[in-house]
């Protein structure tokens, strides 16, 4: 696989740490609700289709970036960092 | 024998004036350069190669290529030996060696045909119905003589002496195939100006074009192509290369054989060389596999693809046969007739069809052909080889034979049932294969996968200039696809007509049955597998209706060459059993490798050490120097002990742990992991990520601090030191280090993007040594330095930058030993000097070497956690620490360890272990169990690390105990189910040496 990293380009899918489903949402950091957490920590979609997840660019930029991936096809669709995609208030839309 | 030689002069693409010779299950015979293993076999009169994989049959050579299912051989001898390969891949070189395998005690006598006798026994499922079912154990004593008995060749248990190279290609187009097609689409795209590279498994350019008669049009032609591929600089040609593998995104497996037709030398040579290959666009023109007709005998030694002794005579010059049968389905053989009899041999022609093709059948006739229309092959007879088949006639409707039919002397059978295009690659790919009447067999669909184009016979193109015009056309739309404008004209690379191709439609004929419609005896359709016909009828009836599970079942299409002659003519069986049409049954899932690959080319580089890159400290040298052994940690090799003369390392780490306590020892801790935190917002980010908080820490000063994950279980410790007002040194665990910094850098990139706060690995830019014992301050007082190592100037958990021995350093006053002790970082390309540096203040000090096994040792004594308990399923009370956890700010994992499974009492605790009989060895992971109880299960808890304790005077152990805390003052038993020992131990608390730390505040 090859993954289009918006800072270095066209690279290698071994240059990527793998980091899972992207539109899951992290409670704010003071929530104090177990269900928000555990749901954040542990439910994670797995579709057979199009989904969105993050992976790291370790050999490059560091940077962690959001792809749109068929799971099926391997057909990457889009790659966005994931600096201010994720986090409290700033959800992904659900695709 | 009589028929020896059948090289034939003034024929072939050889060089007939250079013999080359080899031997064959040790007889001397001679080829020519430019054979194959295959062709000198048969030049030298062989028929009789193999024997076959379950019945051990005789085999003799059936194809001429990567299709070849019988004539599998071991090559050479030695640390060289290659079991399994295919004698008509393999180019001859002086002094090869080769033998048959799967035989016993010889090829002509194999006592083991037997099998053959009882092949009703040894039918589809066999192994699963006898060993598998109720009788499942039998296999235990089975199995050592069945893989005897149905094996392949055997593989060298000696070290692989040749090396193995992988790289890295990325073009504009590849182009798969270096026939008429592949040789059109490589020129025009690079006449476009795209990067081409054209890759082709034999060592010459051609592909089908070379099993036409030598020096023709056909050969001119090739030439003008090469010459221009050849010239053209954006062009890379990779011959004797496959493509074996097709994967996502235009990544390509592929392996050039650089020194497989060349005599092993003494010395090691790169044989093979991976490709990793990226393309933006690929050509597949990787032409199409003739596949046979089924019918009883049709593993005769002597029956062969008509398209092979085509190949055999007009590339090798090798006949084959002097009474030659042919029978086809299609026009393509006709060709093959003619060829043989032109020259000389006896060709009678059987075509299932009743209607011949009128010129290729003039043309045949004119050459001296017998041709029999409307007629069938319906059984091959022979012992070793085969001399005579029975020729009847055909019945279209019912695909039988009519009786009575007449016998007919042969000791050639060729046969042609039709082309299958090679589409491999595109089928690995996901690509989803279409079914055409007319051609009876699978093409690519109307929209095929991203990036891919096919040309040629692959594209279900039979004619040579079809072939070619599909190449050039799909060479230039594939340059087009990368951006490249059209070139001008194409006058100086005409196309190539050799008016070849197919005059009438071909009749699908899959298998010829006996005039009551039933299959006949020993028909084949998997010859490396030995599957017949009967056993896809005995699959189906019981039941095995998807083709995954017939291949499966009779494992059809499993051998190494992958059932390329014999997949389609399964479905197609299959598809008649079921009363259904072929594409209904449907298709079985492609995989990688297309044609084997040897695990030495797959492994590359990265074998024995440089399996992976291991990490030196920048004090290495200097460990080495003074006689340090050292030790592989993770990635990082280690300084593990320093003996002195007759000590082991039971003895070297025991006299460092002792003599520590007493006077002052160096640690190379360079391989912690090391965190640069800078920013406004520095300390919020710490107080969100350790457990304890970093809003009062000072300037100047250093904090143990631990990390949860979000689920609540402990991440990882270390300690911070806060260097200025916005800058903080983090150290992480040496195994840790990658895993915390890309946490942190998630953090700070997604959830965090408001926190003013950049992280950066300093981990290879700082080297660090650890100093402790009683006498270290005497010790760097010695050195000349600007910093005051005295208690007052520089406190317990303590921190100052400045110099020492000239060289720049941070100085921090912690410890792991539990004895006085400072950390001295310096930047790495420093690490050396200051190594040094200490080592020669040391020598009026006692200064004592400590390997990292010594130092493991010292922190169980202190009883200081660290990766054997940090396990990611322990929480920070299971550890002891919980009262580090602060609780006025949020901090991460902080909500989730308040789930009720991770706050029970029952919890494993951490706690120390003394055995009660001090003589007695605690061994790391034995199970803790009650006193009185034998250990079920997983028991209480286990031993985490141990060690001998000089300050004890026995070993210690730490452990994770359920309610361990609570046990304090009782003992358990630490059972070590591998020795079969108990050994009854107290329970105590895991700090075993100055509990109170005033060593460390001295
Ligand atoms: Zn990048």
């Amino acid at each position: 696989m090859r993954i289009e990293c918006p800072c270095c380009g066209l690279r290698d899918h071994r240059e990527f740490d793998y980091g899972g489903d992207a539109l899951r949402q992290r409670p704010a950091h003071n929530d104090t609700d177990i269900d928000r957490w555990s749901d954040y920590v542990f439910m994670r979609r797995n579709p057979s289709g199009l989904h969105r997840e993050f992976w790291q660019h370790i050999y490059g930029c560091r940077q962690w970036i959001v792809v749109s991936r068929d799971t099926v096809s391997h057909q990457i669709l889009s790659v966005c960092l994931a600096s201010g995609a994720h986090g409290a208030g700033q959800g992904l839309e659900r695709a | 024998m009589a028929d020896a030689s059948t090289r034939l002069g003034g024929y072939g693409r050889i060089d007939h004036g250079k013999p080359v010779s080899f031997t064959f299950n040790g007889r001397k015979m001679t080829g020519r350069a430019g054979d194959t293993l295959a062709s000198a076999l048969l030049a030298n009169g062989i028929r009789l190669v193999a024997r076959s994989f379950k019945y051990h049959r005789p085999r003799g050579i059936y194809a001429m290529g990567v299709d070849e299912p019988n004539a599998l051989v071991t090559l050479n001898t030695g640390a060289r030996t290659e079991p399994n390969t295919q004698a008509t891949t393999v180019y001859l070189y002086e002094g090869l060696s080769a033998r048959s395998q799967n035989c016993w005690p010889s090829l002509g006598f194999d006592a083991m045909s037997i099998n053959d006798k009882f092949s009703r026994f040894l039918a589809a499922g066999f192994y699963y119905k006898t060993f598998m079912g109720p009788t499942r154990k039998s296999w235990m004593f089975y199995e050592h003589f069945i893989r005897k008995a149905a094996g392949m060749g055997e593989a060298t248990t000696l070290d692989d002496p040749d090396f193995y190279e992988k790289v890295h290609g990325f073009c504009d187009v590849m182009v798969v195939g270096g026939g008429p097609a592949g040789l059109s689409a490589a020129v025009n795209a690079a006449r476009a100006g795209a990067c081409v590279v054209l890759v082709e498994q034999s060592p010459d350019l051609g592909g089908g074009l070379l099993n036409m008669p030598a020096g023709g049009k056909a050969d001119r032609w090739i030439a003008k192509q090469v010459a221009f591929l050849r010239e053209a600089q954006n062009v890379r040609i990779l011959n004797r290369c496959s493509v074996f593998g097709s994967y996502d995104h235009g990544s390509f497996g592929l392996v050039e054989r650089l020194q497989d037709h060349v005599f092993p030398p003494q010395k090691a040579v790169l044989r093979q060389r991976m490709w990793t290959m990226r393309a933006r666009r690929t050509i597949l023109a990787t032409g199409a596999l003739e596949r046979p007709i089924v019918f009883g005998g049709n593993d005769l030694p002597g029956v062969m693809l008509a398209s092979a002794a085509r190949g055999y005579l007009n590339h090798f010059s090798v006949l084959a046969g002097r009474k030659v049968v042919v029978f086809t389905n299609n026009d393509s053989a006709y060709l093959t007739a003619s060829d043989m009899a032109q020259a000389g041999a006896a060709v009678t022609l059987v075509d299932a069809r009743p209607i011949s093709p009128s010129v290729a059948c003039a043309r045949a006739e004119k050459s001296g052909v017998t041709v029999r229309s409307g007629h069938a092959v319906a059984q091959a007879s022979g012992r070793k080889r085969i001399t005579s088949v029975k020729i009847a006639q055909f019945d279209c409707e019912n695909g039988t034979a009519r009786d009575p039919g007449k016998v007919m002397q042969c000791d050639l059978l060729c046969l042609s049932g039709g082309w299958n295009p090679t589409l491999h690659l595109l089928w690995q790919h996901g690509g989803k294969p279409v079914f055409d009447d007319a051609l009876a067999t699978f093409v690519p669909g109307a929209t095929i996968e991203d990036g891919f184009s096919v040309a040629g016979s692959a594209n279900g193109r039979y004619s040579t200039l079809d072939c070619v015009l599909d190449g050039q056309a799909k060479g230039l739309e594939a340059a087009q696809a990368c951006g490249f404008d059209l070139p001008d004209g194409s006058d100086d690379y005409p196309a190539l007509d050799l008016t070849d191709g197919w005059e009438t439609q071909l009749l699908p004929v899959w298998e010829v049955c006996d005039s009551a419609g039933k299959s006949q005896k020993k028909a084949f359709v998997d010859l490396q597998h030995d599957v017949s016909v009967s056993d896809l009828a005995l699959a189906h009836r019981e039941g095995y209706v998807s083709a995954e599970h017939l291949k499966r079942y009779t494992t059809l299409g499993m051998a190494s060459d992958q059932g390329k002659t014999a997949n389609v003519i399964a479905l197609a069986l299959l598809a008649k059993h079921r009363g259904q049409t072929i594409p209904e049954v449907g298709f079985t899932t492609f995989r990688p490798p297309f044609t084997p690959v040897a695990v030495g080319a797959l492994a590359g580089h990265e074998t024995g050490p440089n399996i992976e890159p291991r990490r030196h400290t920048p004090m290495r040298q200097w460990h080495l120097d003074n006689g340090a052994k050292f030790i592989e940690t993770g990635i990082w090799d280690r300084a593990w002990y320093y003996p002195k003369p007759g000590e082991d390392i039971e003895a070297a780490y025991i006299r460092e742990a002792r003599e520590l306590r007493k006077s002052v020892g160096v640690v190379d801790v360079s391989t912690l992991g090391k965190i640069d935190v800078q920013g406004p917002d520095a300390a919020e980010f710490l107080n969100r990520v350790y457990v304890n908080g970093w809003s009062k820490l000072p300037v100047g000063k250093a904090r143990y601090g631990v990390m949860l994950r979000e689920d609540g279980m402990v991440f990882d410790d270390g300690t911070t030191t806060r260097l200025s007002e916005h800058h903080y040194f983090m150290t992480v665990t040496t195994a840790g280090a990658g895993a915390v910094m890309s946490y942190l850098e998630f953090l700070l990139q997604t959830c965090w993007s408001d926190l003013k706060v950049e992280v950066t690995s300093a981990t290879d830019q700082w080297a660090a040594v650890a100093v402790s014992g009683p006498k270290t301050r005497d010790l760097l007082s010695s050195i000349d330095s600007d910093i005051d190592f005295s208690n007052e100037a520089l406190p317990f958990m303590g921190a100052a930058e400045g110099t020492m021995a000239g060289l720049p350093v941070r100085a921090i006053r912690i410890t792991f030993t539990g004895e006085l002790g400072y950390e001295i970082y310096t930047p790495a390309g420093f690490g050396e000097a200051l190594q040094e540096a200490i080592a020669a203040a040391g020598s009026a000090h006692d200064l004592l070497m400590l390997g990292i096994e010594a130092f493991g040792a010292l922190r169980v004594e202190k009883g200081h956690v660290a990766g054997s308990e940090i396990t990611g399923r322990t929480t920070l009370d299971d550890l002891g620490l919980a009262r580090m956890g602060s609780t006025n700010k949020h901090h991460i994992g902080q909500v989730l360890a308040r789930r009720e499974a991770l706050t029970s009492s029952d919890r494993q605790q951490f706690v120390g272990l003394r055995p009660v009989d001090p003589k007695a060895v605690i061994k790391g992971g034995s199970i803790l169990s009650e006193p009185d109880e034998t250990p079920k299960g997983h028991g209480l808890g286990y031993v985490t690390a141990m060690a001998f304790s000089p300050v004890v005077g026995s070993t210690i152990g730490l452990g994770l105990l359920s309610g361990g805390r609570a046990r304090i003052g009782s003992t358990v038993n630490v059972v070590d189910t591998v020795d079969d020992t108990i050994i009854p131990a107290h329970v105590t608390t895991p700090h075993f040496y100055d509990p109170e730390g005033e060593k460390a505040r001295a």
